[in-house]
């Protein structure tokens, strides 16, 4: 984030290319969200223990490899970027991440929580039971930086980008928040990762 | 006034803790959402959660106050962000909500668990639409 200091001044407002036109909401992304939230509550409905498997797996899988991903490679690379290549770059990624995660997040919290009830390991006999509870508390710190911090950063920057003039100072800055948080909650996920293999393995 | 200098203004431009203190009222709701999870399927003490649940409400109804006399603001923007925003979190507390109600939670243990995802659903929308409005309010509107 060396050159935070361009985007000051006329300079900082990103307008040297031709901007894609910037959709905070990609609509038509909608349904494919409301299909995978139809089929997490059915499966909790009917307790279907396979889709809950499902759900809870591929979910957690992908948000885990998202967040480390683009907390550890994607966002160093993107903080050495010039403001344009980030503002182009942001303005393509960030719309699919809104939908993306919170339908992630929703599938993998909400099929485990089923899922470790339908098999007792809520029960506090369980010897799952403790490392479960450790499992919300990490889980609560990611949902707290995710949904007080990264994703308010995350849509100012496209709501910027919308602007006839988005500003290089407003975007970097918020950027820089983005890419930090994502660091952190991708630290979070090892810790998720031996919980849940743990969990998996006992 | 260039650009570049009216949105070195908004983003200098000192607005009250709305985000902070709504940002510790969701962490408040979230500890206690944590701490009933972890008695499912027992019943769980309410003392701790009831306490968190009311330290959030009282932190977001001082958001919405501060939020209230809030003069130069982009309002407009504030208004559309947080009806897009609350629609979503209103249907993702109603997924919660839904899970507890099909593991059996009844009686005052739901009734906080309602309290709090109500909590969660008007923390997370004014969070994003305060954030989004602050960096969009004047002298930077024009745009």
């Amino acid at each position: 984030m060396s050159d935070t200091s361009l985007g000051t001044g006329t300079a900082g407002a990103v307008q040297a290319t031709p901007r894609p036109r910037v959709q905070v909401v990609p609509v038509r992304g909608l349904p494919l969200v409301a299909a995978v939230v139809v089929f997490v509550v059915v499966s909790i409905a009917g307790n279907w223990l396979w889709a809950l498997t499902f759900c809870h797996v591929v979910g957690g899988a992908l948000w885990t490899a998202i967040d480390l991903f683009v907390g550890l490679i994607i966002g160093p690379i993107l903080g050495r970027l010039s403001i344009e290549a980030r503002a182009e770059f942001a303005a393509r990624f960030m719309p699919k991440m809104v939908l993306l995660m919170p339908t992630l997040v929703l599938m993998t919290l909400a099929a485990g929580f089923q899922l470790a009830l339908l098999e007792g390991n809520l029960a506090p006999s369980s010897p799952n039971h403790a490392w479960l509870v450790v499992s919300y508390c990490v889980v609560g710190v990611m949902a707290v930086i995710a949904l007080g911090v990264l994703e308010p950063a995350n849509i100012v920057v496209l709501v910027e980008m919308r602007k006839a003039r988005p500003d290089g100072e407003i975007i970097a800055r918020l950027m820089k928040r983005f890419v930090f948080t994502a660091g952190i909650t991708g630290v979070m996920q090892v810790a998720t990762l031996i919980i849940m293999t743990r969990v998996a393995t006992q | 006034m260039t650009a570049g200098q009216a949105a070195g203004t908004v983003v200098e431009r000192r607005f009250p803790p709305v985000a902070g203190l709504t940002t510790v009222s969701l962490a408040m709701v979230v500890v206690g959402g944590i701490v009933m999870a972890s008695y499912v399927p027992r019943r769980p003490p309410l003392g701790l959660p009831t306490a968190l649940a009311c330290a959030g409400a009282a932190l977001v109804l001082a958001s919405v106050f501060l939020l209230s006399r809030l003069r130069d603001f982009a309002w407009d923007r504030f208004f559309v962000v947080f009806r897009w925003a609350l629609l979503a979190y209103v249907i993702s507390a109603a997924i919660i909500g839904f899970a507890f109600v099909r593991d059996h939670t009844r009686g005052a243990p739901l009734a906080l668990v309602v309290l709090m995802l109500v909590i969660f659903a008007a923390d997370v929308p004014l969070i994003i639409a305060f954030t989004v409005a602050r960096y969009s309010s004047p002298p930077h509107s024009a745009n």
